[in-house]
């Protein structure tokens, strides 16, 4: 098991293409790191130059004590899971999952042992003569996984790793994935551009954005106090509402004097809906979208609708219909400011 | 439709034989007494002799030709296909200025017409002391040879994933290994498709066999056919025979290998 730190490493693509721009991140020994951020944000570049497959343009990288910037994938000790599994298809289940200790001089007994013993944690063992055009999708991802535990490496990477799996089986194998990371106790980076995922799997999340780190922390924290604007509206699910913090004018939030230069954010759910003119704000009601537990209802700031759209999760009996005009009340203690230039996090 | 089918069936079979009847042709008068060969020459020998075959081996020492082109367009085959898959592979997977420019330089090469190139090889492999040896007609056939061979090539790694090989080298292989123990073995087809177009290319040559070698202990076999010609006549049931002996191998060969030829040469059509 080993701790992983990046410090200060830079990335620039044969094309121009700056992929990494200063990254440091630390990951502790046994820790659940998720890297997380839309496409391009550079949390696959991260990744790869961790795993040795990308060499950085600037900075460096450490495995434990070592200093591994310049050593290739071969001479890291790391075991890495492909969103494309990236399984040999001209060899059985077994060689796959033998192929690394092989190419690492393992004696033969003892590859046999632990293919059988891998292959039995993950309902394998009837696959293991099949090649792997023979397997169902979520066969194919136990064996990319299955490969990555055999070599019982320092370090496990995961790159995007399930998002070929339909929804159904996308949940049982994060819970999985999760049981494996406790049993294991190892060291685990996983990038994915799903925040749900993010917040569900990580000991702590990285945001990515525009190769550079936003904000670290357990997902909580970055839940509940986003640093930017941001991570702000890429964590969490309907995103945060982003209003010019004047339009509580006279009633500073919290009962701190912001000015017109701040960015106010409020998440949906931490916004109710009440009789028009005994909230902090009047709204239309737009949509109304059941979702089973909840209803989400998009709306529009102002009486006849002329004002920002603002998206608020109510309970699911509330009687509400498009065209109504009600009221909201902002959650007091779960404001976020931001300035609004910047989009940094103002106050706690 | 089924008239259509019908029409195509009809084009097919006529093309086949159209394309087949010089051949059978070749058979035929190769089995057919030298007399009756000038005496209008009829469709099948009655009754078939292999006195032409006899002569071949007996009096002519045919398997020198033979053994000559087996030498010559099998280490060039060799050479083609391990050199050219690495360099194949470095440019299909390596990053680097000036790719493209690579590329086509290396087509250029093999796009001087040979005549154009003979003379100064010819001086070139005189001054090296390669005249009339096997080295002297080998690297004439890869520099032909080898930008085709890495056209091909670069073509078919191109559409295996990159994560595949990465995985390998993750997983503890070094590039070479990885090439080795995972891209090859996935690679066949195209590499066979490579190995049997090279073999045909460098079995099939002419004009380099000619012009580089001096006598029968090096001449190949499209060069000991044509110099069967004497002064006053040409044994044309010997050319005959010849020819087929000559065909038979690479006809063969490709016949074994026809799935993987048209599965590497069609590769990337249709993704699979």
């Amino acid at each position: 098991m080993a701790s992983i730190r990046l410090e200060k490493v830079w990335k620039t693509y044969p094309n121009g293409h700056i992929a990494a721009r200063g990254v440091d991140l630390t990951i502790a020994d046994g820790e659940f790191m998720v890297l997380v951020g839309p496409s391009g944000c550079g949390k696959s570049t991260a990744l790869r130059m961790i795993a040795g497959l990308e060499t950085p343009s600037a900075g460096r990288v450490m495995i434990g004590d070592r200093d591994v910037t310049a050593l290739p994938p071969q001479e890291r000790d790391v075991a890495m899971v492909f969103q494309s599994y990236a399984l040999y298809p001209h060899m059985t289940v077994r060689d796959n999952l033998a192929f690394g200790l092989r190419m690492r001089g393992a004696a033969p007994a003892a590859i046999a042992a632990r293919v059988e013993g891998a292959a039995r944690a993950l309902g394998l063992e009837s696959v293991l003569g099949r090649k792997p055009g023979q397997l169902s999708g979520g066969q194919r991802q136990r064996v990319a996984l299955g490969r990555a535990i055999v070599r019982e490496p320092l370090v496990f990477l995961f790159d995007e790793p399930l998002s070929n799996l339909d929804a159904k089986l996308r949940l049982e194998t994060r819970a999985e994935l999760a049981r494996l990371h406790r049993r294991l106790a190892a060291t685990m980076v996983y990038v994915t551009h799903d925040q749900e995922e993010a917040l569900t799997l990580g000991s702590r999340v990285a945001v990515m954005r525009e190769g550079q780190v936003e904000q670290v922390g357990p997902p909580l924290e970055v839940y509940r106090r986003p640093a930017t604007v941001f991570v702000a509206t890429f964590v969490g699910s309907p995103a945060m509402n982003l209003l010019p913090a004047d339009v509580l004018a006279g009633q500073p939030p919290g009962g701190s004097p912001f000015g017109a230069a701040a960015t106010l954010g409020v998440r949906p759910h931490d916004i109710a809906v009440v009789p028009a003119a005994s909230g902090d704000l009047d709204a239309l009601v737009d949509v109304v979208e059941p979702r089973g537990s909840e209803l989400l209802v998009y709306l529009r700031l102002g009486r006849s609708g002329g004002g920002p759209e603002i998206r608020v999760i109510t309970p699911p009996d509330l009687e509400i219909a498009p065209d109504d005009v009600v009221g909201l009340r902002f959650d007091r203690e779960r404001l976020h400011v931001f300035e609004r230039d910047t989009g940094q996090r103002l106050g706690s | 439709m089924r008239g259509r089918d019908r029409w195509a069936t009809l084009v097919i079979v006529a093309l086949v034989l159209g394309a087949a009847f010089p051949f059978y042709r070749a058979v035929a008068g190769s089995l057919t007494p030298e007399a009756q060969l000038f005496e209008g020459a009829p469709l099948w020998p009655s009754p078939p002799v292999l006195e032409h075959y006899r002569a071949l081996f007996a009096e002519r020492e045919f398997w020198l030709p033979i053994r000559n082109s087996l030498v010559v367009a099998g280490a060039t085959t060799l050479f083609c296909v391990t050199i050219g898959s690495l360099c194949a592979y470095a440019l299909a997977r390596l990053r680097f200025r000036g790719k493209a420019l690579l590329l086509g330089v290396i087509l250029a090469v093999s796009m001087f017409p040979q005549i154009a190139i003979v003379s100064p090889l010819f001086l070139l492999l005189r001054s090296v002391r390669l005249i009339d040896t096997y080295p002297g007609l080998i690297l004439p056939y890869l520099t032909f040879a080898m930008p085709l061979a890495v056209w091909l090539l670069v073509g078919y790694f191109r559409q295996l994933p990159a994560e595949l090989e990465e995985a390998a080298m993750v997983d503890g292989a070094g590039r070479l290994r990885a090439f080795r123990e995972v891209i090859v073995p996935l690679a066949l087809p195209g590499l066979a498709a490579t190995a049997i177009l090279t073999f045909v290319y460098s079995w099939n040559e002419f004009l380099f066999a000619l012009s580089f070698t001096l006598g029968p202990e090096r001449q190949t076999v499209p060069v000991a056919i044509a110099l069967f010609r004497g002064q006053y006549q040409v044994p044309w049931g010997q050319v005959l025979a010849a020819a087929i002996v000559a065909t038979a191998p690479v006809a063969a060969l490709v016949l074994v290998f026809q799935r993987r030829i048209v599965q590497g040469l069609t590769a990337g059509a249709v993704k699979g």
